[in-house]
């Protein structure tokens, strides 16, 4: 069976070295087709014998048109070994898709090793290159394949590359390249699909032949990339990741390590082509042109506007604003500006998919025939993408995701091709599927291996989980959960008892999920892939398989449970004496809403023993919600709302503020707590691996807006620390009610977001949490819908010395990347959240034009911003007729943060409270728009 | 890196369970008393056994048993690049030790008291497993020299890589820097008498990855044993019997 040959090989590592390695051929690799007889092995073959043709790929036709691959009517594909290693090497994302349609076992894609088979090893011959190599291992394969699987079906080489197919065809090995193979299928909307070859190509002369009129050179070139490296070494170029500004797409920011700020990009021409994420070289712009900012305005160069969108959480979110321009009093000093400049190069694309629609065009003459769209990404971030279709009629209509092959410099839009349509615009399920593409969100059902590792159901506490003597039993205690209504994953329960000297003793329980989910199964694995449970309006996205979820983990009432405790002695004046850490069995005796809590609490005639526990709970919690104030953690004010579901149709029926009781104040300061002596006792114990979360000292720069409207309506806030700025908060009191409120919220989003980092990697002052002025914090207490706290959990349990710590945690890189992939899924999820609520919210409008009132909070040249508290939205209010830019009848004061009419009859300041008109329209055909006029 | 592929093969086409081809010739040094040339792939070790004979240093006799010495060093061209391999370092200081207290255990020293047993192993060609390709050289050449031995020593290595137990490990595979187990066994006997490992490694998964080195080692004594075999039946047939 086995068969031995060597070969030489010569690689650099500094100098020339001859490598020799064993290859071994063999006789047992098979080729993968149903219907041979000669191959005994079956249990992978997928190719039916019912094609009639079987298709051997070129590694150009894998790297380019893997969209094309990717759709079923492509079937019956042989991969060979030596084509995927070469995919491999060349482009990790289309290697990790083909590899996907590999394993799925509803596409016939089989893997022949081709270059460990006997028959099909190619040796170098001398002279060769090793791209030449590869060709023609490739047709030695295919004509294999011919030769072995006999007259009855037809091999057919797919190659793009002329010379291969030309040397194919001479072999007499049946070659066709993909276009001609496409359209032999005879679906016209696959041609959809296949990229068009580079600009490069021959195919050039078609489109310069075509479209004369675009043939003038738009942008500049790019520098090769040996003159980018040595500008980046003689500190001419700056390289850093290109973040494309979310709400003014012609302004983009590098940031660069080598000058240590933040470089400013305006236009797309200084963009030179660059993506989002795009990894790009940079060279900065003589000083006297860094002032080119117009971000004033809310309309830009190619009218594309403002919409009204929910109120951002954190800085994160928000619309960066630059430091505004120095008005005319101040012109002396303009290198208080940042830095600008413009793309000379791109190191590394950040190419992807992108969702959204085509823009409305008139349907040409003929049916069917090739016409050029543009697309419009609902991420405004993505420039229009020029596409070939030729089903227009079908697609102007619909959500489809586009991917971008090329921009080349004659274009002012990259071109790109249709990868699928997800459905109608407006309709709600496309537009909840486009939310989670667009935030990369994995909503597929868990896979069969996942669900595999879960215990059988029904699940209870059997004897092995009491018999440990690692699992304390207090199933005597009286445990109760307070959660939102309808809460099915309950990862949270408190218990509070008196004890004899007077003193409490206070216990919270949290849902014991690393009992269920080991690590290195696949179930963890997944768990660790989606980061976090996404909560949209009208479903749930679960992190572990709905059994777990809702039902073996969720501490509900009356059932014995597994948790994870932190018990607590307290003194009544709520300081903790002492902290213990133990695995229990707990039997919850109420799942409390926050309402019933509250209910209870508040009604002075009930004395029940569970009453008194949560009366007693809730005057500790506000002795120790005092001190954390008192230390400085800031109390911040979200615009969070809340929709009432038909349970029919599952559309909105009312939204509203979500309303914060005590019992919700009282369960988040036991929670806090617990994670906080958590975090204490993981980095006592491991000093090096813990997985914590900090919330950094937000910058001046960032504070920059709230300090601007705050003097501008004559208050003077501190920011020198979370203490004083909390007690200034705390001081901002107007004579309207809602003021102090509305200052919150601005605080709030002018902070980032607490983000995941593992304790090895920075230093402890870095530790902070700034908004909750804790020293020390990280995520216990939602184990069920959140990952990191799964992490924490295992570190605990080792820290407590039950269980051994996994082997993952020695290695800090990958710690280190998987604290990244918490923060990246935790952030879409926020972000998919809030586009659910917009979707709804433009739902709920659909029928219900209202008046409400709203606050203005930002200026503009022509209306400002309007924030509505009501239904949590903000968005533009125009004063000018749109398409007039400013008109000069309006006058903008930075300082004193009005608007004025030139004569001076009307005025609109800061913080002023209006009424406006919110109504849905469609100023183009089937994309609805939240409007809001001034009444 | 990806050291077996989804489809299963290793980087030079074996499957995970498989070792790489053997090759043994008993005999390749005239003058000594026993000799052989052991070939595990691209790793070739050649072996040399004198003795037993008199002690050469009067201080190091034992009055009860045989003094066995092992000296181990590499050649020159044994790797690709030209590198002076110096005799005394660390490393082959530790093979010689390893291969001698392997080696010891299965001797019966105690038969022949008051002399010495000289083992060299010299390693012509290196890629990965040189210490177990040394081991299995050191017993065909000890045999070939007719000292009496409890049993075969054999000695094969096992990775973990991938999260897969890999038998016999090359060199690519072996500088991945995952665990190298490498065990030596008396095969009849069932006995462990040599055991290494410097990574660390969950004890469920080393039991497998042990266990898997083991199997190694016993399809290489039966590989040995034929070999022994077919140069007996060779002597046999020269001395006309």
């Amino acid at each position: 069976m086995l068969h031995s040959k060597t070969f030489n090989k010569k690689t650099r590592g500094g100098r020339i070295q001859k490598l020799v390695r064993e290859v071994y051929l063999r006789d047992d690799i098979y080729c993968g087709a149903l219907f041979c007889k000669s191959c005994e092995d079956k249990s992978k073959a997928r190719l039916t014998a019912t094609a009639s043709t079987i298709l051997v790929l070129d590694t150009n036709v894998v790297l380019n048109q893997i969209d094309l691959l990717e759709n079923p009517a492509i079937e019956d594909v042989v991969l060979l070994s030596v084509v995927l290693q070469e995919v491999k090497n060349k482009n990790s994302s289309v290697y990790g898709r083909i590899r996907n349609l590999i394993d799925s076992p509803a596409r016939r894609f089989v893997v022949f090793s081709n270059e460990f088979h006997r028959h099909t090893y190619v040796q170098t011959m001398a002279g060769e290159s090793p791209n030449d190599r590869n060709d023609r291992a490739i047709r030695v394969a295919a004509r294999w394949y011919q030769s072995h699987l006999g007259e009855a079906v037809k091999v057919l080489l797919i190659t793009n590359d002329r010379e291969n197919n030309r040397k194919a065809t001479e072999e007499g090995v049946s070659a066709e390249t993909i276009e001609s193979y496409v359209k032999s299928l005879g679906q016209p909307a696959l041609l959809d699909l296949l990229v068009q070859p580079a600009s490069e190509d021959v195919i050039m002369e078609e489109v310069e032949d075509m479209r004369p009129s675009k043939r003038k050179v738009v942008y500049p070139e790019h520098k090769p990339m040996s003159e980018i490296t040595s500008g980046l070494t003689k500190g001419i170029y700056h390289q850093g990741k290109l973040r494309v500004n979310r709400y003014n797409p012609f302004e983009a920011y590098v940031g660069s390590e080598s000058i240590g700020d933040e470089i400013i990009i305006y236009g797309r021409g200084n963009m030179n082509r660059a993506f989002d994420g795009d990894v790009v070289a940079v060279k900065l712009l003589p000083q006297d042109q860094w002032n080119e900012e117009k971000s004033l305005s809310i309309v830009d160069e190619e009218d594309e506007e403002e919409d009204v969108h929910l109120v951002p959480g954190s800085a994160d979110d928000a619309p960066r604003t630059s430091i505004p321009a120095p008005s005319s009093t101040s012109d002396t000093n303009p290198a208080s500006s940042r830095p600008s400049g413009c793309v000379v190069g791109i190191i590394k694309r950040n190419w992807h998919s992108y969702c959204g629609s085509l823009e409305p065009m008139p349907m040409p003459a003929g049916r069917g025939g090739l016409v050029y769209a543009l697309f419009v990404s609902k991420d405004r971030r993505i420039p229009k993408i020029r596409i070939q279709t030729r089903q227009l009629e079908n697609l102007l209509d619909k959500r489809i995701i586009v991917a971008v092959d090329s921009w080349d410099r004659q274009s002012r839009h990259p071109s790109g091709h249709y990868v699928r349509s997800i459905g109608e615009i407006g309709d709600r399920d496309t537009e909840t599927e486009l939310v989670l593409i667009e935030n990369d969100i994995d909503a597929r059902p868990f896979s069969a291996q996942v669900l595999a590792c879960l215990p059988p159901l029904p699940w209870s506490v059997s004897s092995t989980d009491l018999n440990k003597s690692k699992r304390v039993d207090l199933r005597h205690l009286c445990v109760f959960s307070v959660d939102p209504p309808g809460c099915t994953d309950i990862d949270d329960a408190l218990h509070c008892a008196m004890l004899p000297t007077g003193n409490f003793e206070v216990g919270v329980h949290i849902a014991d999920v690393t009992n269920f989910v080991h690590p290195g199964t696949p179930l963890d694995d997944e768990a660790s892939k989606r980061g976090t449970s996404v909560y949209l309006v009208e479903r749930r996205i679960d992190m572990l398989p709905k059994p777990l979820t809702e039902d073996i983990c969720s501490l509900r009432a009356d059932v014995e449970r597994l948790a994870f405790s932190v018990i607590w002695e307290m003194t009544p004046e709520a300081e903790i004496i002492s902290t213990k850490y133990t695995k229990s069995i707990i039997k919850s005796s109420a799942a409390l809403s926050y309402v019933e809590a509250q209910a209870r609490m508040d009604d002075s005639r009930l004395v029940d023993p569970l009453t008194k526990d949560l009366r007693n709970m809730n005057a500790l919690a506000k002795i120790m919600r005092q001190r954390r104030i008192q230390r400085g953690a800031l109390t911040l004010a979200s615009a969070e709302v809340k929709f009432q579901i038909d349970t029919e149709t599952h559309d909105p029926l009312d939204i509203g503020m979500y309303q914060i009781r005590e019992a919700n104040q009282m369960v988040e300061e036991f929670m806090l707590a617990a994670n906080v002596s958590v975090a204490e006792k993981i980095l006592k114990e491991f000093p090096e691996c813990s997985l914590l979360r900090r919330h950094p000292t937000p910058t001046k720069e960032m504070l920059g807006p709230l300090l601007r409207t705050a003097a501008a309506v004559g208050l003077n806030l501190d920011v020198t620390s979370s203490k004083a700025l909390a007690d200034s908060l705390d001081r901002a009191v107007g004579d309207d009610p809602y003021f102090n409120k509305l200052i919150r919220i601005m605080a709030t989003r002018c902070m980032t977001q607490a983000v995941y980092f593992c304790s090895g990697e920075l230093s402890p002052p870095e530790f902070l949490h700034y908004g909750l002025a804790a020293p020390l914090y990280t995520h216990f207490t939602s184990p069920i819908r959140r990952y990191a706290d799964v992490i924490v959990h295992r570190l605990l349990a080792a820290s407590i010395g039950i269980y051994k710590l996994p082997t993952i945690f020695q290695d800090r890189p990958q710690l280190t990347s998987i604290a990244d992939n918490l923060n990246y899924r935790h952030r879409n999820a926020q972000m998919a959240s809030r586009g659910s609520v917009e979707l709804h919210t433009l739902i709920y409008f659909r029928n219900r034009p209202t008046d409400t009132e709203a606050r203005i909070v930002k200026m503009r040249s022509n209306g400002f911003i309007v924030f509505v508290p009501k239904f949590g939205i903000e968005g533009p209010v125009y004063l000018t007729m749109r398409g007039d830019k400013g008109g000069g009848e309006w006058f903008v004061d930075e300082q004193q943060q009005n608007i004025r009419k030139m004569d001076g009859s009307v005025s609109y300041s800061i913080l002023q409270a209006v009424k406006i008109h919110l109504e849905v329209s469609e100023p183009k055909p089937n994309r609805p728009k939240l409007q809001l006029t001034l009444l | 890196m990806e050291f077996v592929n989804p489809e299963g093969l290793r980087l030079d086409g074996r499957r995970p369970l498989e070792m790489r081809q053997l090759r043994a010739q008993i005999g390749a040094v005239a003058k000594a008393d026993g000799s052989a040339v052991f070939e595990m792939g691209n790793t070739k070790v050649i072996a040399a056994v004198y003795g037993p004979r008199e002690v050469q240093n009067r201080s190091q006799q034992i009055n009860d048993q045989a003094l066995v010495r092992c000296e181990y060093s590499m050649a020159n061209f044994s790797t690709g690049d030209r590198r002076r391999k110096p005799k005394g370092d660390r490393r082959s200081t530790e093979i010689s030790l390893v291969i001698r207290q392997t080696m010891e255990a299965c001797i019966l020293t105690h038969l022949m008291p008051r002399s010495q047993i000289d083992i060299y192993v010299q390693v012509l060609q290196a890629d990965g497993g040189t210490r177990s390709a040394c081991i299995n050289a050191a017993t065909l050449a000890l045999a070939d020299a007719g000292i009496p031995m409890r049993d075969l020593v054999t000695s094969c290595s096992a990775g973990f890589l991938n999260t897969t137990p890999l038998l016999d490990l090359n060199y690519v595979e072996d500088s991945a820097g995952g665990p190298d187990v490498t065990v030596g066994i008396l095969p009849k006997l069932d006995k462990v008498t040599l055991l290494q490992m410097d990574a660390k490694l969950p004890i469920d998964t080393f039991e497998n990855v042990m266990q898997l080195a083991v199997e190694g080692c016993k399809a290489i004594a039966n590989y040995i044993r034929e070999v022994l075999l077919e140069n007996t039946k060779q002597l046999e047939y020269r001395r006309g019997l």
